[in-house]
């Protein structure tokens, strides 16, 4: 597929790289989530935010979701990270079985889980199996 | 009902298809059935939100508002010429306009609507593909009745369409009972607890208020009866 990531390829020995979008309610949280997936996983995992509605307000925009996919997309498919409610909806709108997947995880821990994943260069089942493992994972 | 002659006007593509005649339900009654779901909405918009800052986010009437407002204009800017066509384009506006919930949930009933009704559509084919469109909202939902959700109001219209298909009755007659239907669903919403959505962190503090989404959807068939009252 063109488009492969050249670092992502060192990295990974197969040249996979999973895309990642990040869909809140938020603008700001997804933009800050993005930022924090970025200082974990590093740099060259390409990841989006989708947050908040197409004028800045809290909710969803299936529009933001699409460019943010678009954005990813590498092909080796992409992993969508929603938070809550219509955030889950709008992305399930999108879902392609092998291609667009969504994570049914913590937005945070599952989001940064999925990018070191992605980072590594591992395939997308092994991307979303990351981030659910999230979802188990305690804290305390 | 206090509907103004405008919007009869701006529903005029099925005047001249005999819309009224059982069994013949052309694209132009679905343009008014949009165009009166708008103008209900907007009616009822603070009374939406409202049921929506008991138990959600307060913003199911002014989201709903302005996504339906949008579909009008789609379907004013290209008349459609089928009813296929029709829904395809509210759904998709829908899902794109709303913002919250209610957008990709409603969006998914009509796109769904869009794929299944064929012309010309029978009052067979409308219930059909009204069925198709509230099991897709159950599936993107995943909300069964009792969850306190738009399914408990579209869930009963679609038994009350497959009844009134089963009894021989007209459109009009049918949707009438459809609208009833949902109507008391929505009203059957109160007592019960919420399992989704916003509404459900509140456990059993979400008993005693009606369910936003069923409040809409019970206007959404409201409006389907009014115009076809009126046609």
């Amino acid at each position: 597929m063109a488009g492969v990531h050249e670092d992502g390829a060192g990295r990974g020995g197969g040249g996979v790289m999973v895309g990642l979008v990040l869909v809140s309610h938020s603008a700001g949280l997804a933009r800050e989530v993005v930022a924090l997936v970025r200082g974990i996983a590093g740099p060259e995992v390409p990841v989006a935010a989708a947050g908040g509605t197409e004028d800045g307000g809290l909710g969803t925009s299936l529009d933001l979701i699409e460019a943010a996919v678009r954005g990813v997309e590498q092909g080796d498919g992409v992993l969508i990270v929603p938070d809550l409610g219509s955030s889950v909806l709008t992305a399930r709108l999108l879902a392609e079985p092998g291609r667009i997947v969504l994570a049914d995880v913590p937005f945070v821990e599952g989001a940064v889980a999925a990018a070191v994943a992605a980072d590594a260069g591992l395939p997308l089942p092994d991307v979303l199996a990351a981030a659910e493992e999230a979802r188990t994972f305690r804290k305390l | 009902m206090g509907t103004t002659s405008g919007e009869s006007a701006g529903s005029g593509s099925g005047a001249e298809s005999g819309q009224g005649a059982v069994g013949g339900l052309a694209a132009g009654l679905f343009v008014a059935w949009f165009e009166e779901a708008a103008r209900l909405v907007r009616r009822d918009r603070d009374r939406l939100t409202a049921l929506d800052a008991a138990i959600g986010d307060a913003d199911h009437g002014t989201n709903l508002d302005r996504g339906l407002t949008e579909v009008v204009k789609a379907l004013g800017e290209t008349p459609p010429e089928s009813a296929a066509q029709v829904f395809a384009v509210a759904g998709a506006t829908l899902i794109r306009k709303v913002g919250g919930a209610a957008g990709p949930l409603y969006g998914s009933v009509f796109r769904q609507m869009g794929r299944m009704i064929e012309e010309p559509v029978t009052l067979a084919g409308f219930a059909g593909a009204f069925e198709a469109g509230v099991v897709a909202l159950e599936r993107l939902g995943k909300a069964a009745l009792g969850d306190k959700t738009m399914v408990d109001a579209l869930v009963p219209a679609a038994r009350a369409l497959a009844l009134a298909l089963r009894d021989g009755v007209g459109a009009r007659e049918a949707f009438e009972l459809a609208a009833r239907a949902a109507a008391e669903g929505a009203e059957g919403t109160i007592p019960m607890q919420a399992r989704k959505g916003r509404a459900s962190y509140l456990g059993e503090r979400s008993v005693g208020h009606e369910d936003p989404g069923a409040a809409s959807s019970a206007l959404f068939m409201a409006a389907l009866a009014t115009v076809t009252a009126k046609a």
